[in-house]
């Protein structure tokens, strides 16, 4: 019997051979990626938890402190994300049907979009400075009567949306990564984990802001 | 499990549907419904929320291991709103109480 004879089903370099084949892998790569998102589920809805208790505890303050959040700039940056989250479906679909072109150029929407988003971010913080509405020695409240109650409101905005925006810098991290892995050739239609995995944690951030934004700019106006 | 190429055409609609969503809430937040503000604002996140986890993260091309595991994700959340929610809810129900 020749070495010839042996049948090996897959040859690519990317298949480990503890796996017996690459939908084997792909399945056990994206439920470990399952479980990371699990872990941050439970991270963020620690912070809901907060939320929920101290809206609950004082709605008014709520109510009155969610004036200063910018609808304009939250709906922007809600609709900024929801589109970086259709780019990076279509770069995932890229990789898979093996294009390297439409893949490189559809990551590179969603990292621009990721830094618009991040931008944007920058100029409601910077609001926030200007306006004496960071928690703290220096904060300033037009009605004192929830002078302390609407710093909690402060403080739940910036630590869930700042948790939220080094998320996204991670992301963008990520994208950049996969960029030059991309120009590298290191993807093809037949393994492209990688891509599919960070499409999952960049959705993942989108459906977060999906939750934050109504609860922080929409409590009522 | 087979490599399964969803159309962009499919995508494009999850992205219409998911700004139409947006657009709702950001209207329906200008009436004042009372308690109902908080109730439809949290549903149209949760129905925006799905689509994303459904087609976008491809929940439904996965193994039902993932998907067991997604809920397994719900659930622990739900527990955990749950009972602090059990807690400070009914805190106010006894006489006496010195909670706000």
């Amino acid at each position: 019997m020749s070495d010839t004879d042996i049948t090996v089903p897959e040859h690519i370099p990317e298949l480990k051979h503890h796996f017996d084949d690459s939908s084997q892998q792909l399945d056990s790569s994206t439920l470990g990626m399952w479980v990371f998102l699990l872990t941050e589920i439970m991270f963020f809805g620690g912070m809901f938890g907060a939320y929920t208790i101290y809206r609950n505890l004082y709605p008014a303050a709520f109510e009155s402190a969610s004036r200063f959040m910018s609808v304009p700039l939250g709906g922007t940056n809600t609709a900024v994300l929801i589109l970086s989250s259709l780019t990076m479906a279509i770069a995932v679909r890229s990789a898979k049907i093996g294009s390297k072109k439409l893949l490189i150029m559809f990551l590179i929407f969603t990292l621009v979009l990721g830094l618009t988003f991040l931008g944007i971010k920058y100029v409601e913080y910077h609001e926030k400075w200007v306006d004496h509405h960071i928690p703290g020695p220096g904060f300033r409240y037009d009605e004192p009567q929830y002078f302390h109650q609407a710093q909690i409101l402060f403080f739940l905005y910036f630590a869930m949306t700042g948790m939220h925006a080094i998320h996204m810098i991670v992301g963008v991290g990520l994208l950049t990564t996969l960029i030059v892995m991309a120009s590298r050739n290191r993807f093809g239609s037949e393994w492209n984990t990688p891509v599919d995995m960070i499409g999952l944690y960049w959705h993942f951030v989108d459906i977060i802001w999906i939750f934050l934004f109504p609860l922080l700019y929409l409590i009522r106006k | 499990m087979t490599t399964h190429i969803t159309p962009v055409k499919n995508y494009v609609f999850v992205f219409l549907g998911l700004i139409a969503l947006t657009v709702t809430t950001i209207e329906v937040a200008s009436f004042d419904l009372g308690v109902f503000n908080f109730v439809v604002a949290i549903t149209i996140a949760i129905i925006k929320a799905s689509l994303v986890v459904w087609f976008f993260m491809h929940l439904n091309q996965s193994t039902s291991l993932t998907r067991l595991f997604a809920a397994a994700g719900l659930f622990w959340l739900a527990i955990l709103l749950f009972f602090t929610l059990s807690d400070y809810l009914s805190r106010t129900w006894l006489p006496g109480s010195r909670w706000p």
